[in-house]
């Protein structure tokens, strides 16, 4: 049984999310582990929930596994609904045959049916790639005020970055007139967050048109908004203040978590009223040992640390033995840190083990060719042998011959 | 697994009296415990994990803490359209006052006992801190043909647990011969733990009759007065546990999660403990944190030194302030310089700026619960 919604959200969580390589090895970039004790999804999902939104479909396509799981029956953010609820969307088969989603304006295309369901006026269109709160209401609140048929999220972002971002151009009152994707020579500082509402009636219509467009790549920067502006359609940017951050990269990523320790980033994950709500582990309180030092870290549950962090944000169950120093870095579930190890300036992902004494990664001041200093990344179970080096900016996607 | 299919019954309010101070607002079940835990959430997961989805918890007095903690039981995996979680307030008609006892309790109850289609019963009280697989128990009391099946630990009882503690006299065969109820018992004892195992036919009988002789207490009306006309064996829990009963073993309880020994026997990763999830932000620890040797919970912040402290969920310490042998129940404000040695704060407690307070080693100091010292 569906009721009519006023609006629902559609998230497209497909991405690979290629730019993060090993991190993304087994798993969807909206399933990166970030902040201790979140996924990626958890932001959107969290910000639908919180902004009155009910009814959520994530579509997926690559690596799901770990998301379809961890969504499960969409408890943790409360989206478990006797009408809506959160609903994870893969490619299916078709009487007519079967496609995978060929790009983001596909994907919502090929679920067309599912929208249909709810009827709504609003369809709020998201991506599962960046960190931030936002509420929803008040960009839907404004898509009314301006009678849009779409508006699009837009942040400020420095000048001299703007060619990385699709850009939107507009009048003062908001209506946009021009969208170009990374432009070589930005007019304006808008970029867009990846954040549409449309309205449903006309969404649906350029959907359909683009599909029967065979040279369209079927995205929604690409074809979809900027055959809507041509046509002449209200289309309106929505001004966001505040943080918001891409962490498609490995640096982005880094840096993203780090700006949680920053008290001078305002992104805050306290706010009772806006709460980020995750699937948590089941685990007790994390155990410090009386020769463990931690400053300017975040600890979560289950962890045990009798080693030193700084500036690191441990994730559920991770173990810091001994005469361990991890500093600058991000150690995701389970890993452990074996004695007298050094991790700096590295991403450790899920169930590594870094060897006694190892020393993975190196501070930049300790870098003599800067050129080539980075954040090094070690995959997914990958052991790394006692004693072994692992230089900074490497990627380490397997564990070394004769290691299990 | 356990074999049969079991109802839990979990008496929420027994033991209240012996930690006054903590329970005056809640039940023993819903007493804080472990940076992250109440005391029922044990003995449920025990439950849980056990196989046991059919559990219902009886109250009696201050329970809206308690049925805030526990909503539907999905935490505990209780949400079940078969059985799941039941709580089970006084139920109030003219013939029935508040109970008085664990066998008035359960005639209280007898309706919904007697709805069961379970095959067998436990009984079990909040007050244990203990991963125990109940399948184990439950294995031994059908192998054995007991009537009853009792669980006890070796352990000595300090002055002040007296009152509250049944000491079991065995056979060589593990049958109770003998129960003794607040004895003045010297050195290590048979202590028994309040976990009972019953057939659920021979319990029904028992509460009809308890109620028709006027017998409330299921320790003295059936354990001791029937050790010798039933088969009550008797199983000893050689784990981990310890039994809070005072506000010294609460405190020692607690610290004894210090211990990695402790903590590996009371969280398996096999066998979790349940809680109430609040999606509280990992803890965090700032510049000048200085912190050892302590349970800390997620929601925390540390700017200040911590020392052998439990710090539960939401707490926060400034900087400057020094916390050492504490036990800092939820969302508890210590406020910069503020210095704290072997003092348990209730929730929401806030403490001042540069304020010092010290307990006895023997006898922590107790701050209720929202008081701003």
């Amino acid at each position: 049984m569906n009721y009519k919604k006023e609006w629902i959200a559609m998230l497209l969580a497909g991405g690979q999310g290629s730019r993060l390589y090993a991190l993304t090895r087994r798993l969807a970039k909206p399933a990166v582990p970030y902040g201790g004790k979140y996924r990626i999804i958890d932001f959107p999902l969290s910000n639908c929930v919180n902004s009155g939104i009910d009814t959520v479909g994530v579509l997926t396509q690559y690596q799901p596994l770990v998301l379809n799981e961890y969504i499960g029956n969409g408890q943790p953010w409360d989206l478990d609904r006797i009408s809506g609820g959160v609903f994870v969307l893969p490619p299916y088969q078709k009487s007519s045959g079967s496609d995978w989603y060929t790009g983001t304006a596909n994907a919502i295309y090929q679920n067309i049916s599912f929208i249909q369901r709810y009827d709504p006026e609003y369809v709020v269109i998201l991506s599962g790639d960046h960190i931030y709160k936002m509420d929803y209401s008040k960009m839907l609140a404004y898509h009314k005020e301006k009678e849009a048929d779409a508006s699009i999220a837009v942040i400020k972002v420095p000048m001299e970055e703007a060619s990385r971002f699709g850009i939107m151009n507009a009048y003062p009152d908001g209506k946009i007139y021009e969208f170009e994707e990374k432009p070589q020579n930005p007019k304006s500082d808008l970029a867009s967050m990846g954040i549409y509402i449309f309205t449903w009636k006309k969404l649906k219509k350029y959907l359909e048109d683009d599909e029967a467009d065979p040279i369209s790549q079927k995205d929604f920067g690409k074809n979809i908004i900027p055959a809507m502006l041509d046509a002449g359609e209200q289309m309106y940017a929505y001004p966001f203040e505040g943080y918001w951050k891409d962490v498609g990269t490995i640096d982005s990523l880094w840096e993203a978590n780090m700006d949680l320790l920053n008290p001078n980033v305002p992104l805050t994950l306290y706010d009772p009223q806006w709460k980020i709500f995750s699937r948590n582990p089941v685990m007790p309180p994390h155990y410090i040992s009386p020769c463990a030092r931690v400053q300017n870290s975040m600890v979560t549950e289950g962890c045990f640390v009798e080693g030193m962090c700084d500036f690191t944000i441990l994730f559920a169950g991770v173990t810091v033995e001994p005469g361990a120093v991890v500093r600058d870095s991000i150690i995701m579930p389970g890993s452990v840190i074996k004695a007298g190890a050094v991790v700096e300036y590295s991403i450790i992902a899920e169930n590594v083990t870094i060897g006694e004494g190892a020393r993975v990664g190196a501070r930049p001041e300790d870098t003599p060719d800067k050129e080539n200093w980075g954040i090094t990344v070690v995959g997914e179970q990958v052991s790394v042998s006692p004693g072994q080096v692992v230089p900074a900016k490497a990627m380490m996607e397997y564990s070394a011959k004769g290691e299990k | 697994m356990i074999s049969e299919k079991t109802l839990g019954i979990v008496f929420s309010n027994m033991h209240d009296h012996m930690l006054s101070e903590i329970t005056e607002q809640r039940t023993m079940g819903s007493v804080p415990f472990g940076g992250r835990y109440r005391l029922i959430d044990f003995v449920l997961s025990n439950m849980a994990n056990s196989g046991i989805s059919d559990v219902g918890v009886i109250t009696k007095s201050n329970y809206q803490s308690l049925m805030d903690h526990l909503g539907t039981g999905r935490e505990w995996d209780l949400t079940r359209k078969r059985g799941g979680l039941s709580i089970l307030p006084p139920f109030g008609h003219a013939s029935a006052g508040i109970y008085r006892g664990r066998l008035e309790a359960l005639s209280g109850v007898l309706t919904y006992i007697k709805h069961s289609d379970a095959k067998y019963v436990i009984l079990a009280d909040c007050d244990v801190v203990a991963n125990i697989d109940f399948s184990e128990i439950m294995k031994a009391h059908i192998e054995k043909a007991a009537d009853i099946t009792v669980v006890y630990k070796r352990d000595t009882v300090a002055d002040e647990q007296v009152m509250d503690t049944t000491v079991l006299r065995l056979d060589e065969n593990n049958l109770v011969n003998e129960v003794l109820i607040h004895p003045p018992v010297q050195g290590e004892d048979n202590i028994y733990l309040n976990f009972a195992i019953v057939a659920k036919d021979a319990l029904e009988k028992l509460i009809t009759e308890g109620t028709s002789r006027s017998i409330y207490s299921f320790a003295k009306g059936v354990l001791q007065d029937k050790c010798n006309k039933m088969r009550i064996y008797a199983w000893q829990f050689d784990g981990y546990c310890t039994k809070i009963n005072s506000i010294r073993s609460y405190y020692k309880a607690n610290m004894q999660l210090l211990d990695p020994q402790v903590r590996a026997q009371l969280f398996p990763r096999e066998r979790p403990i349940y809680t109430k999830v609040r999606d509280e932000v990992p803890a965090k620890y700032g510049l000048s944190a200085e912190a050892g040797g302590s349970m800390i919970a997620d929601g925390a912040i540390i700017d200040g030194t911590v020392e052998n402290s439990i710090i539960f969920r939401g707490v926060h310490i400034g900087k400057g302030a020094v916390v050492k042998n504490c036990i800092l129940m939820q969302d508890t404000m210590v406020s910069e310089n503020v210095s704290l040695d072997h003092v348990i704060t209730d929730k929401n407690v806030v403490i001042r700026a540069g304020r010092t307070m010290v307990g006895p080693e023997s006898y922590p100091v107790i701050i209720a619960k929202n008081s701003i010292v």
